[in-house]
This record gives C-alpha cells, sequence and structure tokens, in this order.
C-alpha cells in the first residue's frame, strides 16, 4: 500500500502536468487519452485498495513528508486508508472514468479540449488528495483545490461573462464557508495539539474536551461543508455553477465534489456524536434545504439547473442523515446520488448535445424515439432519483428516511417525505417535458436532433446499470447490507458515543419502505397527470393559483437578490466609503494638510525673499550699524 | 613729516562709504563690481596706516595678498558679469531676482 | 568544528555580497556609457553573481543556531564606537535571498521597459541592492542607519525620474513619509548609544551589545516609540500606509517589484532587529495596540482593495493587507506566529513582486492599467492569463501556493494569541479572495472589451524568464517549505526567549483587551 496509495492521486496529477503543457501543441485532438487512462489507473489502485481495506479493523496511514513543520505545529503530507476513503476513492475514480470517457464526445472540437482535460485531471487530483489525506490540513488543501478546479471549470466558456461571474460565485461562496472551516482547523490544533484524524479522534474518544468546544469546532467544521455541499443559505452558488460544461456539472457539482462536505462531516463523525447540539443543527440544515431546494426546483424550466435544486435537495437528504447519526446510510446515498446524479446529468447533456445546445426543457419534448439510449438511461436514473423501489436511490432514501423516524426525529421524517414527494414529481416533469408529448423544438434544431456518440452512450448505460443495481446489491437488508458492514469499522467510535444499537429489519421498515414508495410514486403520478394528460391548462392554473408563492419560487426565493442588496452592497459600499472618506479624506487628508501647513508658513515668510542681492545688503549694513551701534553704547 | 593716522583712516573711511553706497545702490553690476574694489581699497589703505604706525610689516603682507586676490576675483567677477550679459542681455542688478521667494 | 571553504571566504562573504552589485553599477558608469547591451548585461551579470553568492552562502549556512554567521567586524570610527560590523542569521539570510532573487527578476523584467537614461536607472537599481542587502547584513547601529538611507535615495530617484504622470508627488510623498521615519530612528540611536555610553563608560553602536543592555522603562518606551514609527512607516502599517498606493501607482515596474518585494521588508525587519531586540519590555507592552493595528491593516486594506479602479493600486492596497498579516504573526510571539510571519514576507515579496510584474506587462502591451479598459484578456494572452492567474491564487491563500503556508501559520499564531483577532483577520482572507478574483475576472475573462486588443502579443521569452522562478518559487514554498522554516527555528525560539521574561505581564492587557473586546 505504501506505493499504491501516493500513487492514486500523482497518476492524474501527472496527466494534468502532461496535458497543461504538451496539450496545446502537440496533443491537440488526442489530448483525453493520458487522462483517461491516468483516470482507469487510479480507478485499478483503487480497487486494490478497497480489496486490502476489506475487513481490516484499523486505518493504514503512508507518510510522505513534512509538510509545515513549525515547532509543535507538525502537519505531514500523509494519506490516510480506511474504509470511508475507500468507498470515496471508488467513486471518484469510478464515475471519475466514466465522465472523462464522456467528455471525450461531448467535448469534441472545443478550442480549449486540451485544457479542459488538464483540469479536469487537476480537479482529480485535489479531489482525491481530499479523500485521502490524512489530516485536516491536508483536507483542507484539497478542499480549497477542489474548489479552485470548480472555479475553472465553471468558467470554463471564459468569455461568457455570466460564466467567468458564476465562477467566482462559487468560488467567493466556498471561502465564506472556508472561513469557519480555517478557523475550525485552528481550535482543533489548539485544543488537541494535532490534526492528525486519528490522533485528534482518539483524544475525543478518550473524553475530557468540554463540549463546548466541540460544538464550536463541530459548528465551525460545518459551516465549510455548507459552503461547499451547497447547503442552505450557502447554496446560491451550485445552480450558477450549472454555467459550466455538462460533464463538469455531473463530475463535479453532483457527484463528487458537493459531496466533500458530507464526507466531512462523516468522517468527524466522533466529534459531531460528541457534541449532540451540533448533529441537530446538520440535520435541521440538511432537512431545510431538502425541502427549500426541491421547492426551486419544482418550478425551473432549465433542464441543468432542475438537476442542480435537486443536488442541493439530495445532499440536504445526507445532512439530515448525518444529523441523526445515520451515517452509514449518508454515505450510501452519497455513492448512489454519485450515480444516478452523474447519469441525470450527464443524460441532460446528451439531450443538450443531441439538440445543438438547447437548455429550456420548454423548447423540447418528445425526444424519447429520437434519442432512445439516452432516453431509457435517464428513466433509469429519474427512478432512482424519485426513490422508486427497486432502484438504487430508494434504498439509500430510505434508509435516511426510516433511520429518522426510527430516531424519534418525526418533524425531519415528515420534512423529508415531503421533500421526497416533490422530487419525484419534478424528476418526472423534467423526463416527461423533454421525452414525451409533442416537440416543442425550433425546426431547424430539430432537425439535426442526432444520437450522441458511443463515447458518451457508453458511460450512460454503465451508470443506468448501476442506478438500477447498486442500491439493491449493496443495500439489502436495510441497514445491514454490505455495504453497512464493509463500513461498520469506521463508524464504530462514533456510534458507541451516541449509544446506537443495531437493530434487526423487522416489520416498521417494511411499512416505512411502502410509506416512501408510495410517496414517490404518488409524485410520479401527480408529474403525469400535470404534463402528459393536461399539460395545455394544468400547469398555468397551478402557477395562477398560488400567484406570489410561484413567484418566489419561481425567483429562488429571492435569496440572490437578498444577498445582492444586503451583503454584497454593504461591502462594496463600506469599501468605497474607506476608501474615499477614510483613505483618501482623513489620513491622507492629514498627510496633505501637514504639507499645505509647512507650505502657508512658507507663504508668509517667503516675501522677505527678493531675490535681490543689493536688498540683502542693505539688511546687512543696517544690522551691522545697529549691533555696532549697539556694542559701542552699551 | 609723519602723516598722522588719522588722515589715513578718514580717507579709508570716505573711500569705504563711497564705495559702500555704491554696492547698495548703484543698479548697474559693473559699477557694483567696481565699488566691492573701492571698497577693498580703503580696507588696503587701512591696513597701510597701521603697518605704518606700528611700524610692522605684517599688515604691508596682507595688503599683497588682498590685492592679488582681488585681482583674480575681479577677473572672475568679470566672466560671471560676461556670461550674465549674454544670458540676459542686460546689467541691471534689479533684475536678477531668480532667487525671489 | 572544521574550518571548510566557507568559514575561510566568511569573513568577506557579505561584503563582497553587499557591494557587488555598486561594483557592477560603478563599472557600467566608468566604462559602458552609450552602449546599451554592455551595461545591460552588466547590470545582469552583477545581480546574478549577488543572486548566486547568496545561494552558496545559503549552502554553508548552519541553521541549527540563532548566532549570527560569515561576521566581519572592523573598527570604522573608534572615537564613537563604531564599527563597520556584518553577520546574518537565518531572518536575514532569507531576506538576502528575496532581495538579490528579486534583484535579478527586477533587472530582467525592466530591459526595454524605460527609454530614457537607461544606464543610470540599472545603475540606481544595483546601487539600491546595495542598500537593501547592507540594511540585513549591518550589526551596527550606524551603518545600518547609513544602509537605511542609502537604499531610500536610488528609490527616491527611480519613482521621481522614471515614473508616471504624478511622480513627483508620489516620490517626495515617499520619501518625507519614510524620512520622518529615519529622523525619528536617528534621534532615538543616539539616546540609545549615548544612554548605554553612560552606563557602561563606553560609546557602542553595536547591534549585539546593545541587544542585551537591558534599557530601563522610560528609554524603552521612548525609544520602541520612535523605532516603531520608523519601521511602521516603511512596512506599512495603517494608518501611516498612504504613501504606498501613491508610490506603487507612479512607480516603474522595477521599482514596484523592490518595493514591494523587498522595502516593506525592511520595515518588519527592523522591527525584530530593533523594537523587539532593544526594547524587549515595551514591545510586549504595546502588543495590543500592534494587534489591532494589523488586523486593521488586514481587513482595511483588503476592503479598500476591493474597489479599486486601477490594477495597480489594488495590488498596493493588497499589500497593505498582506503586510498586516506579517505584524499580526510577529508580534503573536509563538513559534507558529513568528515563523509564518517571515515566511509570509517572503512569499508576499515574490507574489506580489510576480504581480506587480504582470501589470507591467500588461501596461507596456495596452499603456492603460485601469481595470475597465481590460476584459477577455485571457484570448489574446493565454500565457500571460495562466501566470496570471497563479499569482493570484497564491496571493488569496490557496494550499499548496506559497501564500497559504504563511497566511494559515500566521492565522494560527494569531489564534493562539487571541481568538477574535483570527476570526476578524480570516475575514480579510474572504476579501482576499474577492478582490483578486474580481479582479483577474474582470481583466482576464468576458468578453474583450476592446478590438484593438486582439493583436496584442503574448508573453516573449524574455518575460516568462522572469515570471517562471518566481512561479516555480511560489509552488515550491507552498509544497515544501520545510526548509525555509528550518532556518527560522532558532532565531524565532530566540524572539520568544527575548520576550518570555515579561510576558506575565502582557497577560493583563490581553486580558483586558479581549474584555474590551467582548471575549471569544
Amino acid at each position: 500500500m505504501n506505493y499504491v496509495l501516493p500513487l492514486i492521486p500523482a497518476l492524474p496529477l501527472v496527466a494534468f502536468f502532461i496535458t497543461l503543457f504538451l496539450g496545446k501543441w502537440w496533443l491537440k485532438d488526442s489530448a483525453h487519452w493520458i487522462p483517461i487512462l491516468a483516470m482507469a489507473g487510479s480507478f485499478v489502485l483503487s480497487v486494490a485498495a478497497f480489496l486490502a481495506i476489506r475487513g481490516e479493523e484499523h486505518a493504514m496511514v503512508v507518510e510522505l513528508w513534512r509538510w509545515i513543520p513549525v515547532g509543535d505545529f507538525q502537519v505531514p503530507i500523509a494519506f490516510q486508508l480506511d474504509q470511508l476513503s475507500s468507498v470515496m476513492l471508488l467513486v471518484v475514480t469510478g464515475v471519475g472514468t466514466l465522465i472523462f470517457i464522456y467528455s471525450k464526445g461531448y467535448m469534441h472540437g472545443d478550442p480549449g479540449y486540451y485544457r479542459f482535460f488538464a483540469y479536469l485531471s487537476l480537479f482529480a487530483f485535489s479531489m482525491l488528495m481530499l479523500v485521502l489525506g490524512a489530516n485536516y490540513l491536508l483536507l483542507y488543501l484539497g478542499w480549497e483545490a477542489v474548489g479552485l478546479c470548480s472555479y475553472y471549470l465553471i468558467g470554463f466558456y471564459y468569455h461568457k461573462p455570466s460564466a467567468a461571474s458564476a465562477g467566482k460565485k462559487a468560488f467567493l461562496t466556498n471561502r465564506v464557508g472556508d472561513f469557519g472551516f480555517g478557523l475550525g482547523v485552528m481550535l482543533i490544533f489548539v485544543t488537541f495539539g494535532s490534526l492528525d484524524y486519528l490522533h485528534v479522534f482518539e483524544a475525543v474518544e478518550h473524553g475530557g474536551t468540554s463540549e463546548g468546544i466541540l460544538l464550536a469546532i463541530g459548528l465551525l467544521l460545518f459551516m465549510g461543508a455548507m459552503g461547499k455541499s451547497a447547503q442552505f443559505p450557502l447554496h446560491v452558488w451550485l445552480p450558477d455553477a450549472m454555467e459550466g460544461p455538462t460533464p463538469v456539472s455531473a463530475l463535479i457539482h453532483a457527484a463528487t465534489m458537493v459531496t466533500a462536505g458530507v464526507y466531512m462531516v462523516a468522517r468527524s463523525s466522533v466529534i459531531f456524536a460528541s457534541a449532540p447540539t451540533a448533529m441537530l443543527v446538520v440535520g435541521a440544515v440538511g432537512a431545510f434545504t431538502a425541502i427549500f431546494a426541491a421547492s426551486i426546483g419544482l418550478v425551473q424550466n432549465d433542464i441543468k439547473r432542475v438537476m442542480a435544486y435537486s443536488t442541493v435537495s439530495q445532499l440536504g437528504y445526507m445532512f439530515m442523515a448525518l444529523g441523526i447519526g445515520a451515517w452509514i446510510p449518508a454515505i450510501f446515498h452519497l455513492v448512489t446520488h454519485a450515480f444516478f446524479k452523474a447519469l441525470l446529468f450527464l443524460g441532460s447533456g446528451s439531450v443538450i448535445h443531441s439538440l445543438g445546445g438547447e437548455q429550456d426543457m420548454r423548447k423540447m419534448g418528445g425526444l424519447a424515439r429520437k434519442i432512445p439510449f439516452t432516453y431509457w438511461t435517464l428513466i433509469a436514473g429519474a427512478f432512482a432519483l424519485a426513490g422508486v423501489f427497486p432502484f438504487a436511490g430508494f434504498w439509500s432514501k430510505d434508509e435516511i428516511l426510516g433511520m429518522n423516524f426510527k430516531g424519534g426525529g418525526y418533524i425531519i421524517w415528515a420534512v423529508g417525505l415531503i421533500a421526497a414527494f416533490i422530487t419525484a414529481f419534478y424528476t418526472f416533469r423534467l423526463i416527461f417535458m423533454t421525452f414525451w408529448g409533442e416537440s416543442r423544438m425550433d425546426p431547424e434544431v430539430e432537425k439535426h436532433v442526432h444520437e450522441s456518440p458511443w463515447s458518451m452512450v457508453v458511460p450512460l448505460m454503465v451508470l443506468g446499470v448501476l442506478s438500477v443495481g447498486a442500491g439493491a446489491l449493496l443495500g439489502i437488508p436495510p441497514e445491514g447490507g454490505l455495504f453497512a458492514k464493509f463500513l461498520e469499522p469506521v463508524f464504530e467510535p462514533a456510534n458507541q458515543i451516541l449509544g446506537v444499537h443495531h437493530e434487526a429489519f423487522a416489520a416498521i421498515d417494511v411499512i416505512l419502505m411502502i410509506v416512501s414508495l408510495a410517496v414517490a410514486l404518488s409524485g410520479v403520478a401527480l408529474a403525469y397527470v400535470f404534463y402528459v394528460r393536461r399539460p395545455d391548462d394544468l400547469p398555468q392554473k397551478a402557477g395562477a393559483i398560488s400567484q406570489p408563492l410561484y413567484k418566489a419560487v419561481l425567483n429562488k426565493w429571492y435569496i440572490d437578490e437578498i444577498y445582492d442588496a444586503t451583503i454584497i452592497r454593504l461591502t462594496i459600499d463600506g469599501s468605497r466609503w474607506l476608501w474615499r472618506v477614510v483613505d483618501a479624506g482623513v489620513i491622507d487628508g492629514a498627510v496633505n494638510g501637514v504639507a499645505r501647513l509647512w507650505d502657508i508658513a512658507g507663504r508668509i515668510v517667503s516675501p522677505f525673499q527678493t531675490g535681490r542681492v543689493q536688498n540683502y545688503a542693505v539688511v546687512m549694513f543696517v544690522g551691522l550699524f545697529v549691533i555696532v551701534t549697539a556694542v559701542i553704547v552699551f | 613729516m609723519v602723516i598722522p593716522i588719522e588722515w589715513y583712516l578718514v580717507l579709508s573711511a570716505f573711500l569705504f562709504a563711497i564705495g559702500a553706497a555704491g554696492v547698495l545702490m548703484r543698479r548697474n553690476l559693473f559699477i557694483v563690481l567696481f565699488s566691492i574694489e573701492l571698497m577693498m581699497n580703503a580696507v588696503n589703505i587701512n591696513l597701510v596706516g597701521f603697518s605704518r604706525l606700528h611700524e610692522n610689516l605684517i599688515g604691508q603682507n596682507f595688503v599683497l595678498f588682498t590685492m592679488t586676490v582681488a585681482a583674480a576675483e575681479a577677473a572672475i567677477g568679470l566672466a560671471i558679469v560676461t556670461a550674465l550679459y549674454r544670458n540676459r542681455r542686460t546689467l541691471m542688478v534689479d533684475m536678477f531676482d531668480v532667487m525671489k521667494g | 568544528m572544521e574550518f571548510g571553504f566557507a568559514e575561510q571566504i566568511g569573513f568577506r562573504a557579505l561584503s563582497l555580497l553587499t557591494f557587488l552589485p555598486s561594483l557592477g553599477a560603478l563599472i557600467m558608469v566608468l566604462f559602458m556609457r552609450g552602449r546599451p547591451s554592455a551595461y545591460k548585461a552588466t547590470a545582469l551579470v552583477a545581480s546574478l553573481a549577488t543572486f548566486a553568492l547568496s545561494v552558496y552562502m545559503l549552502t554553508a549556512f548552519d541553521s541549527s543556531t540563532a548566532a549570527f554567521q560569515f561576521q566581519e567586524n572592523f573598527v570604522w570610527i573608534e572615537n564613537f564606537g563604531i564599527n563597520y560590523h556584518m553577520g546574518v542569521d537565518g531572518i536575514s539570510m532569507l531576506m538576502l535571498l528575496l532581495t538579490s532573487f528579486l534583484s535579478v527578476i527586477a533587472i530582467i523584467g525592466s530591459w526595454n521597459y524605460v527609454k530614457d537614461r537607461e544606464l543610470a536607472f540599472f545603475a540606481s537599481l544595483l546601487i539600491l541592492e546595495t542598500g537593501m542587502i547592507g540594511v540585513f547584513t549591518s550589526m551596527d547601529l550606524f551603518l545600518f542607519y547609513v544602509f537605511w538611507e542609502v537604499q531610500l535615495i536610488p528609490m527616491y530617484f527611480i519613482i521621481g525620474i522614471w515614473g508616471g504622470a504624478r511622480r513627483i508627488y508620489a516620490a517626495t510623498k515617499f520619501f518625507l513619509y519614510t524620512f520622518t521615519g529615519s529622523v525619528l530612528m536617528l534621534v532615538a540611536t543616539l539616546a540609545v548609544v549615548w544612554w548605554y555610553g553612560k552606563e557602561s563608560g563606553a560609546l557602542t553602536f553595536d547591534i549585539l551589545t546593545l541587544q542585551n543592555a537591558g534599557f530601563p522603562s522610560n528609554i524603552q518606551f521612548w525609544g520602541f516609540l520612535a523605532f516603531f514609527v520608523a519601521f511602521a512607516i516603511k512596512v506599512p502599517m495603517f494608518p501611516v500606509h498612504t504613501w504606498l498606493p501613491d508610490a506603487h501607482v507612479e512607480a516603474p515596474t522595477a521599482g514596484s517589484v523592490i518595493l514591494a518585494g523587498v522595502l516593506l521588508k525592511m520595515g518588519v525587519y527592523g522591527m525584530i532587529r530593533f523594537c523587539i531586540g532593544f526594547f524587549p519590555e515595551a514591545t510586549v507592552n504595546a502588543v495590543p495596540y500592534i494587534m489591532v493595528l494589523s488586523v486593521i491593516a488586514i481587513v482595511y486594506g483588503a476592503a479598500v482593495s476591493l474597489v479599486q479602479p486601477d490594477m495597480k493600486k489594488l495590488v498596493a492596497y493588497s499589500s497593505v493587507s498582506h503586510m498586516g498579516f506579517v505584524t499580526a504573526g510577529l508580534f503573536t510571539f509563538n513559534q507558529q506566529g513568528i515563523e509564518g510571519s517571515v515566511l509570509q514576507m517572503v512569499n508576499h515579496g515574490i507574489l506580489t513582486g510576480a504581480l506587480f510584474q504582470m501589470v507591467g506587462f500588461f501596461y507596456e502591451r495596452t499603456h492603460t492599467r485601469e481595470i475597465k479598459d481590460y476584459g477577455g484578456m485571457a484570448r489574446p494572452l493565454p500565457i500571460a492569463a495562466a501566470f496570471f492567474s497563479l499569482f493570484v491564487l497564491g496571493s488569496l491563500g490557496l494550499p499548496g501556493l506559497n501564500g497559504f503556508v504563511g497566511e494559515f501559520l500566521i492565522l494560527l499564531g494569531v489564534f493562539q494569541y487571541m481568538k477574535v483577532f483570527a476570526v476578524i483577520a480570516s475575514l480579510g482572507i474572504i476579501l482576499g479572495a474577492g478582490y483578486l478574483l474580481w479582479m483577474y475576472q474582470r481583466t482576464m475573462f468576458g468578453e474583450l472589451t476592446n478590438e484593438k486588443w486582439l493583436s496584442l502579443k503574448d508573453l516573449s521569452a524574455r518575460e516568462v524568464l522572469t515570471l517562471v522562478p518566481l512561479a516555480a518559487m511560489s509552488v515550491v514554498i507552498g509544497v515544501w517549505p520545510g526548509p525555509f522554516l528550518e532556518m527560522l527555528h532558532a532565531p524565532s525560539l530566540e524572539i520568544i526567549a527575548k520576550v518570555e521574561p515579561f510576558m506575565a505581564q502582557q497577560h493583563s492587557l490581553v486580558q483586558m483587551a479581549s474584555t474590551f473586546l467582548g471575549g471569544f
């Protein structure tokens, strides 16, 4: 493992450098080969890592070198392999490889082709650093680095002002979260004298740390997670991030990077378990975000934006799970979500690709027969997202809801259930508007509709299979499946602190499953009524009845506008005031004032300086005369 | 007959006063220069007079020095005046007030 | 301990290092009038040789001790106890490397920049280098003062002769501001020397002797104040920073690079040597105030940067913010803070030097620095945009690049000192990302604002050559800062040991300040 582990992130890094430096002049249209091979290599190595760590009690740590050694602050570049990082590795490299392959087709012919693959490789490297790092500072490094790649990739079409500002918005919003994360890391160091996971967690388990400090750490870390995983109120960047190319949305803004927050909280499960209030906050924010984002997704017309809000909402589910200590279901949902959401994004990308760039669902329709592969894979993804038995999303979502119910979180359970209903509705709204019914396409566009190339369809099919089967394969029986068994050692300490006992599968689980299935199906059915049976009048009527609400939702609850009017306005105006008034006015005013004072003094005495030698001489003579007289007389 | 020291002093005082008045009041740079020479010679007369009074040759020595320096000074002074005239086309002293504050 | 080659050349290495650039300048002025290629080459060779020598000294440098190395000590003016005494410790060694490194970059960077009186320009740069190196190597207060003034003059000319439209105003402001501080420093120097002479019976300007003098409280207070103001102006700390934006905006590129890269560091360096070295007690008592000023500088500088319409002014104000980090870290008096602070000086020198260099390159092409005149420049200038993004990212503290290491260590130090300050300083980091990315977006991204820009040429090989070392250093320090920090361990422990005895009484002040600020 000592050599394998560092190689996993190193391969994409090497691919990044090669592609970046040679891409423009040499690799050009074949720039995809090196990144794809590197990614596939990382995947193989990740599988090896998975096999090595299966059933192990303890984590493996490989230290490369001391990164920042200052006094008692010693941070190594070190990798930690345990079941949690292994799962993340597989997701990142697995889904990553598929998306890399997909990108070959999707980005074909783009002038920035090599640049795109270079960024993707850098992203893969950063994400792998994030999940492999053995201490909080490396997590922070990966965290910021993925944010950077996200910035570049969102702004990939940099000549579009909207893309450029979306990238900036993403980075800045994340920075707000990282403000907390950074402080949290410092507090961890000050409290425990180390940033290594193993050391910190051991110290927490040992007890003796005041709950207030643990709560502060938990909340500060969660602040970072809120930024990266787009939880309310820091969710605003993710929908805008859809300005990036679709493979980016799939890889970064659905499958991997945005789940980093979930990974972080799960990784710190011991800390959160010791600070119940922090968990409550995590759960509450998650639940609120789940329903909040779902409500916005309900009315969006841009196919990618629907997906974006759905991602925010699904991330909310994961935090909801973490909030009650359902670590494994959260990670399980993370994995299944990575499959089906990547699928949905890639599928939408395929739709957009075949329509030559059209993203507005109002200008689609009737595509099912024209692009059948895309259609059928998307259907699989949609069922998974809606949580319909036996698709992947059903198992993970049901586990989250079930554990909430059984844990006594009835309110959160109810919220989750409503959100699930909305999710099913908007997912199938998307399917129906895009693929069913009459075509609403521009005739010009319609002529050119074509199925996407194989490099795009094959990844879709693989993800489709995973979306169908992965849930059942890994998640049966609920809370005791292969997945749970595998991950158990990682979360054992946290569960011990929480006093969670494993319960056998019981009748109550079956009832809950049926309830959530019923909710999901009714959502699908309602969407069917709205957009297939009566697409011409029902949506309009519903919108008209709830006019103010509809408008608020359509405008994303005016969150962006509120931020613009308050925080951003205040910062800019305040800064301008500081510059114009304080800096130029007060400080420089004082400085120049002093200078002017001397200037005035000079003006007063300068007339005595006539410049005529004779005047001076007269004064000298008179002065001499006066002095001599005075000396003689007195 | 020994000329009494007072005669020297009175003559030198007159010469010095004329020179000083010239320096202070005349506008032509040449005249100003000449007036300075005049003042210098007044001082020389004083030196010679006291030299005789004290029967000490140091004073006369000094006069020789002064005259040499005065010659050099006159040469430089005239050179400057010539240069000034070339530049400004005037020798009126009150026109040279570049250093006016 | 065996005496290797280092020891043998050691006793003259520092003098050689100091005067090598001036020697180059002399040769240029005497023999190479009117032959641009010859004198430029000489300038380059002189600066390269200086850099090579400083690197060579690094290999002979023993980082395990805080003692001064490569010492040379000659009597200069015996009656006043003035010696020609030079030596370096880890901190000054790093500063030397930074100085000689940036000087090379500045000289290559301004190869075709000035059109007028080129010889004098390069000669000034070299004399400036002598002054700067002298400041970092002097171990005699008088010698230090001489070099301190020596570097002021070429800089004054560089701004005043080769600067922009308001260069006279800027140069005068720069000179007067700094000189006010210098005069205070001179008075304090004389007071300190006089007091010590009265006590011990012999005048001395020797820094090491004076550091162990143990001045009484009143001398400490006034001495500290005078030295501190002198150095605070140089750093510059809030609120005596307003010369900086003007000087930077008007200065030619090389001037800005050196000014931001090295000259500002002399202020902090002076604080380490003199404020802390001579007056530890007064320093400890002043820490809360310094902290408040530093934190204000961090947030204030960042906020003002946010709204600057001029790229160069933006970078200049960002320097105020970054130097706020440096002073904040230094006066935490814990190892992380101090080492972070000194490392951040190096980082800031590299990154801000690079940013100024890049703004200069853009200016040479477009003849404007207004952000609104740019836009979409990534299209005609992809290589420039790539480098620019690297430096912007380093500057906003992206992990993996050098800015992060320093900044994080400083914040960690400040956090240990008082949490509230760390929280506020962290806000500066958010703002930092804000102004830098916003600038980057408005200049490099978006649609081309001006069709003319399409015909611009991307960076030439020479320009890339100036940026590659900066970029490389940025990455190296980012991923492997160990060797650099290693040099700082001993000096930073020395500083801590120096102030330790007075810390007990400082705590009451901290508590006062923290109750005042509402505590955390």
